[in-house]
């Protein structure tokens, strides 16, 4: 498949929508992903949990943020679950969200819409959004280009890990993530993020979160599965007049090939503080990197011999 | 739902995919609001007026089932000409005895018979009937301490079937809730009306042949001064809409432990024995048969009540217990009145309980007047707390917030403590019962480590100790303790009992030691043995039952091969009513069980709530008694009379219908009746437990605002579980209290910042949260500002906070004697509480400001 | 290990030689991660049981590991099977193995002296030896065969809260011990 060329890497990976395939892996299994559905999110922080008790992901503090049920406060070394809560008004102008209500939502079932509108309609009806948030997996991983160490691959599921075994804490990671979700962690100094279950995943496990979460707003599977349950989803919410529901990173001709973990939204993806047009970072890379590989190439003979050397 | 029982809720969601409304009634917009179709703000402590302007509307507007009503409920039936209604007594009921603050139910009753209750004061007739005049002791056992007069009558009850009748419990309902309007709901809650008749179109609209509603509660509902009434409003209206019985409908209570169902049906509850036979009271020569004579019911499944008490004491002391002294009936204690927890605290205060045990509780924190709960631990010998860590209930002594205040001085402080570990769910054998009265069984993983031992080898291992010490004793009072079948086989390297072994006891068996299957075959001659009569059948075949686990997946959706319900591993309880009195499915979309006339059985989906093979056209012959006295369009088994009671004759202490009363502390006057509160209510003067004033007197302004508790997903309670829990704890750190922008502004308060919350009991610090998902309700035309109050933090523990129970007052509902701590009012002020002495002195100048006196808001 | 195996596992030999030209793949992927494998793989068994926390029930799979150091738990999930909660848990429940294998759990008995400053140790067979004599003794100082002219045949000495978090069996010999000791201050948070 040739997609068309906004990031400049098409040029060096053939097979964009098949990252495993183009990273060594011959028969591999299909690309696995997270589907994150916002609209049945409740909030609970299930996913938060149970990827820590899974992953053995330190507790990172008592901080009371203020910021509405979020004391997490966003992805980072120790969360890589993050649920966000935003309280907003959402203008009266738009159709039903199917969702939050304060004042009444017109076009539910058994609701009336000829009775009068309340002050808060007039306000614009309160909305409390929930989110959880995850890496996002990306098609084209800023984190994995930069990586020097190798640290950073893509497994035979497409997805990207950190081989905590590999990371030296060079932190090269961290800037070039196009959504902020990889960081060092202050103890060791090695980057640390979800690994989507990399275990798991080898055993036919779902990932924690995702077995955990109680209403499936977390849904994991074949990517290819989950981009058409999405897009069935959005359009059963806009059947029943639920105009905000939006896929966020679905699609394999953004800015970063499409990503393994993506949304079904409710509001414009800043409301959730995810960047609206993600780019990877490392779109002028494929030069750089065919620079590097001459170099390496040089460098292995070099260290091939002197091993071979030492070892006689 | 979503907040306190999130993977409940995937339910909710699931009906809502395929259609259904979801409403979410609450004074707060929670995670549950963001889900729901349409969110209802409600002033705390007004559901009664809410329901009740439903209730007026289904049935002004003609909307009630009728086919179901005039079958299924009470309402044909016709009412005593001694009653007085609400209506009549400015809001109160007849039988009421000012002096005594309790009501005589005698006027309460049927014309023409008498019924016992299924549930809550079954005695209430004894008294009179036995010629024993009224029992002693505390004021407080009202429901027992009032006689209802006239010996159990035999005969039908009169019914007009055309609901005209003017004493038919359908008219006096109508004219009872004839005032609950559109335009009162709105005085009273601050609902707008539009919202009001959303809710009154949806409910109306998905109720009927071919659509149910249910109604979904958490103990919001029964934590008030009327939460019994409370219950019994969502009944009425269930009952009216056809909701009962049937898929789809009911009345789901969201319970917030574990196992709180299963303690209540094995209760460790003063007032009850296992399968709410109640205990007895002390009456004058009281024999069993008196006592069965009392309680039973001579119609329905209560009939059998001897069968189901004699099986009990035969499990309790077995060999002992023989017809000739009564089974061992004088063997069991006697109550003089209401023993609740909170009557133990003012016991131990008064010095008259000196030793407390204290197992995975913590009311230092989670009980209503934590100061209350403390004091009365600072009286004691001894005190035992079993608990996973040291919680506030166990470290109060030396770092309790009267230490640090410096009202008590721990060496001062003479009450020895143990400390006991105990082991988690994964280290022991044991049911768990759910809130669907389902047991499931968990099996023990792992050993416990260290001196971590189960509540089963703690129990098990004291009374082995005690019977040891008494063994050669002559007392007839230790004979009780020396009888008891006490001989449950050991395992293991710690000697933990067989907790299988106990499951087979609250089975029962036969006379050969054969486990029953049933309690259809309970006998009352003393064969069987049962320890818990509704869970006979759990360890039928001597199959641990409640240890099934057959997927999901691999059988119906009612899925009665998981774990196993009582009673009888019936799923839904009265499903009877699911079919029409001619025994067929209201509607196909909603059949649950039905009459199979060819096979002369009932069958369906579940297990059938009722005899198999009465059908739907037997009426009992004259003179029938018990089960057979209950004919085949009576689902209700365990009522006396088979219906749904929208009225109730008999049970309950403060009145036969729910009327709107006040909380305790509110900022408002009943705008219903001119009784305040509910008159009934039990309060506890004392100076760490003063009352708000009475709104209009002068000084009740000081406390404005209407303040609620409640949990957050990531607690738990009191947090003995959460708390310490440092992946939990991080989620929800700390005590916070929420209010909207207006109260905020209007107090100076910063979001982020600290606030001090005030009662005339206590005060508080807890950081600000500012949200417009508190909303401000025009109440009576006047804004009111309601304070939210997560009541999960207490000082232990690794996330630490204030209890928001030093707060609230010990004022219970007088049916069930829970703490009204849902419905308060409070003054909230910028900034820390003072430390020391001077947090003593802020709440002192308060209650002088608010002119609160020993007798304050304690009236009728 | 030889000298061509040695080499053959450099990511970067590996990446020259093989598929994964870039080395982002299959060549990178380190020693971990080759034999990375999920805890619960090596459990010695699965135990059934139910979230200790709220009345919903969720069904939960412990996971035991027998170790040198005897058995532990290493995980508990939600039970798939299960027809309540169909395997997922909220946050509690997810965090029932901190709950119960976390550093916060006490395991020693805990003694507190009337007057006592702290907390002192105790044996376990002590504490119970001393609580029992406790229980005999406050019985008999507030035994009462009668009250107000009725026989009652009880206590009032001492009282229990507790029982909405144990186990029917647990709830079912308090109330059997205690009842039978002729104490009737016996709650739980049921009524609470």
């Amino acid at each position: 498949m040739k997609l068309p060329d906004r990031t400049g890497w098409s040029s060096l990976v053939e097979t964009t929508q098949d990252p495993a395939g183009g990273s060594g892996y011959g028969d591999h299994p299909p690309r696995m992903g997270f589907f994150t559905d916002t609209s049945v999110c409740i909030g609970c922080k299930a996913c938060e949990v149970a990827c820590k008790e899974w992953n053995h992901v330190p507790e990172d503090g008592l901080d009371f943020t203020g910021m509405s049920y979020d004391n997490t406060g966003g992805l980072g070394a120790d969360s890589w679950r993050h649920v966000a809560f935003i309280e907003n008004r959402r203008p009266v102008s738009t159709v039903d969200l199917g969702l939050p209500a304060m004042g009444p939502p017109a076009g539910t079932p058994g609701i009336r819409p000829d009775l009068p509108a309340s002050a808060d309609e007039e306000e614009g009806q309160l909305q409390w959004l929930m989110a959880s948030d995850v890496c996002k997996h990306c098609t084209h991983a800023a984190c994995l280009d930069v990586c020097p160490t190798g640290s950073l691959f893509r497994t035979e599921f497409g997805t990207v890990v950190v081989q905590e075994d590999i990371c030296n804490g060079c932190g090269y990671c961290i800037p070039a993530c196009p959504y902020g979700v990889i960081d060092q962690r202050k103890e060791d100094g090695r980057a640390w993020k979800c690994t989507l279950c990399y275990d798991r995943l080898g055993e036919g496990m779902e990932p924690a979160c995702a077995k955990a979460c109680p209403t499936d707003s977390i849904q994991f599977g074949p990517l290819d599965e989950l981009r058409e349950r999405a897009q069935a989803r959005v359009e059963q919410l806009h059947e029943k007049g639920v105009d905000v529901a939006r896929l966020y990173g679905h699609d394999p001709q953004d800015g970063v090939g499409g990503d393994g973990a993506f949304f079904l939204l409710l509001e414009e993806p800043e409301v959730y503080g995810l960047p609206p047009d993600p780019v990877v970072t490392t779109r002028d890379l494929p030069d750089m990197w065919r620079r590097a590989g001459v170099a390496a190439a040089a460098l292995v003979a070099g260290m091939a011999a002197a091993a071979l050397g030492g070892r006689s | 739902m979503a907040e306190c029982h999130p993977v409940g809720f995937q339910w909710v969601l699931e009906a809502k995919a395929r259609g259904a409304t979801v409403i979410h009634v609450d004074p707060r917009f929670t995670r549950t609001s963001a889900l729901a179709d349409l969110h209802v703000p409600i002033r705390a402590g007004t559901d009664i007026a809410f329901l009740g302007g439903l209730i007026n509307h289904v049935l002004s507007t003609g909307s009630y089932f009728a086919d179901y009503v005039i079958a299924y409920t009470n309402a044909a039936t016709i009412i005593g000409e001694g009653f007085s209604d609400t209506e009549d007594g400015d809001g109160v009921f007849s039988g009421l005895d000012p002096e005594s603050r309790s009501y005589d139910a005698g006027t309460w009753q049927y014309e023409g018979t008498e019924v016992a209750a299924a549930s809550g004061h079954r005695d209430q007739q004894q008294y009179k009937r036995l010629g024993k005049g009224s029992s002693p002791g505390s004021k407080s056992g009202r429901g027992e301490s009032h006689g209802s007069g006239g010996a159990s009558l035999q005969g039908e009850p009169e019914r007009d079937e055309t609901l005209r009748h003017p004493r038919c419990v359908f008219q006096i309902l109508r004219r009872h809730y004839a005032r609950y309007t559109p335009e009162m709901v709105e005085r009273v809650c601050g609902i707008p009306q539009h919202l009001f008749h959303q809710v009154a179109d949806a409910l109306v609209s998905s109720s009927g042949r071919d659509r149910t509603s249910a109604f979904v509660y958490a103990v919001g509902w029964t934590q008030h001064t009327v939460g019994v009434q409370y219950i019994r409003s969502a009944a009425i209206l269930q009952s009216l809409l056809g909701n009962i019985g049937r898929p789809g409908g009911g009345i789901m209570a969201l319970r917030g432990h574990a196992s709180i169902q299963g303690s209540t049906d094995i209760p460790t509850l003063y007032n009850l024995l296992p399968g709410y036979i109640p205990m007895p009271h002390a009456h004058e020569h009281e024999t069993l048969d008196d006592f069965i004579a009392a309680d039973s019911a001579a119609k329905g499944y209560w009939g059998d009540m001897r069968a189901y008490m004699v099986s009990l004491m035969k499990a309790w002391w077995g060999a002992a217990a023989t017809a000739e002294n009564d089974y061992c009936f004088d063997y069991l204690p006697r109550l003089t009145g209401s023993h609740s927890t909170y009557e133990t605290v003012m016991a131990q205060q008064a010095g008259e309980c000196k030793g407390y045990f204290l197992m995975g509780e913590n009311p230092a924190v989670g009980s209503a007047n934590a100061k209350m709960q403390r004091l009365g631990m600072a009286n004691l010998d001894w005190l035992v707390v079993r608990d996973f860590s040291l919680i506030e209930s166990a470290t109060w002594w030396k770092d309790g917030p009267e230490v640090e205040s410096k009202q008590m001085r721990t060496k001062d402080i003479g009450t020895e403590v143990f400390f006991l570990p105990a082991a988690a769910h994964t280290e022991k054998d044991g049911s768990f019962t759910n809130t669907q009265r389902m047991l499931q069984f968990h099996h023990q993983a792992v050993e416990p480590q260290g001196d971590a031992r189960s509540d089963l080898w703690f129990m098990y291992h004291l009374g082995r100790l005690v019977r040891e010490r008494l063994a050669a004793s002559t007392d007839p009072r230790d004979r009780p303790i020396l009888d008891l079948t006490w001989d449950y086989p050991t395992k293991g390297p710690i000697a933990e009992p067989d907790a299988e072994a106990v499951l087979a006891e609250i089975n029962g068996w036969d006379a050969h030691g054969q486990p029953l299957a049933s309690y259809e075959q309970l006998n009352e001659d003393g064969s069987t043995a049962c320890g818990c009569w509704i869970y006979c059948g759990v360890y039928a075949d001597g199959v641990n039952q409640a240890a099934r686990r057959k997927p999901a997946g691999e059988q119906n959706w009612v899925a009665n091969e998981w774990g196993w319900a009582w009673p009888a591993n019936r799923r839904l309880l009265y499903n009877r009513a699911s079919a029409d009195p001619d025994g067929k499915p209201w509607s196909e979309r909603k059949a649950l069980v039905w009459w199979d006339e060819e096979k002369a059985l009932w069958t369906g989906h579940d297990i059938p709530d009722f005899t198999a093979s009465k059908s739907p056209h037997y009426r009992p012959p004259k003179g029938a008694t018990r089960g057979e006295a209950l004919s085949g369009v009576d689902p209700f088994v365990m009522q006396a009379d088979g219906k749904a009671w929208l009225f109730v004759p008999s049970g309950l202490t403060d009145g036969p219908l729910p009327a709107h009363y006040e909380p305790q502390d509110s900022p408002f006057r009943n705008l219903l009746y001119a009784q305040q509160r509910n008159p009934v209510r039990q309060v506890f003067p004392h100076p760490a437990n003063r009352y708000h004033p009475t709104p209009g007197e002068r000084g009740a302004d000081v406390f404005p605002y209407v303040l609620s508790t409640y949990r957050l997903t990531e607690h738990h309670t009191a947090g003995g579980m959460t708390r310490w829990v440092p992946y939990l704890a991080e989620l929800q750190p700390e005590m916070f209290c929420e209010v909207s922008p207006e109260l905020a502004a209007e107090r100076g308060l910063e979001h982020g910042g600290w606030v001090t919350v005030v009662t005339a009991r206590n005060a508080i610090e807890a950081r600000v949260m500012v949200t417009e998902r508190m909303k401000p309700l025009v109440v009576d035309g006047r804004v009111t500002h309601q304070v939210g109050l997560p009541y999960h933090w207490g000082r232990n523990g690794y996330s630490r906070g204030d209890a928001a129970n030093e707060l609230s007052s010990m004022a219970l509902d007088p049916n069930i004697h829970i703490q009204e701590v849902k419905a308060l009012t409070c003054d909230v002020r910028p900034g820390r509480r003072p430390r020391g002495k001077a947090r003593d002195r802020l709440v002192r100048r308060y209650q002088r400001r608010a002119r609160i006196g020993t007798s304050t808001g304690t009236e009728m | 290990m030889g000298a061509r195996t040695f080499i053959s596992g450099w990511p970067v030999y590996r990446q020259l030689t093989g598929d994964d030209p870039l080395g982002r793949g299959a060549a990178v992927k380190s020693e971990h991660s080759a034999t990375l494998q999920p805890r619960v793989r090596t459990a010695s068994k699965v135990v059934k049981s139910v979230c200790p926390y709220c009345a919903v029930g969720c069904g939960q799979n412990v996971y035991v590991e027998d170790g040198p150091d005897g058995e532990r738990v290493t995980q508990i999930e939600g039970d798939p099977d299960s027809p309540v909660s169909r395997g997922r848990l909220c946050p509690k429940g997810a965090a029932s193995l901190q709950l119960t294998t976390g550093s916060s759990r006490e395991y020693k008995v805990r003694y507190r002296r009337p007057h006592g400053k702290d907390w002192e140790d105790l044996e376990l067979d002590t504490a119970m030896d001393m609580i029992a004599d406790r229980v005999i003794e406050t019985r008999r100082a507030y035994w009462q065969d009668e009250a107000e002219g009725r026989y009652v045949n009880r206590t009032m000495g001492f009282a229990s809260l507790g029982g909405a978090t144990l186990d029917n069996e647990e709830n079912y010999l308090i109330k059997k011990l205690f009842t039978a000791l002729g104490a009737i201050q016996i709650e739980n948070q049921a009524r609470v």
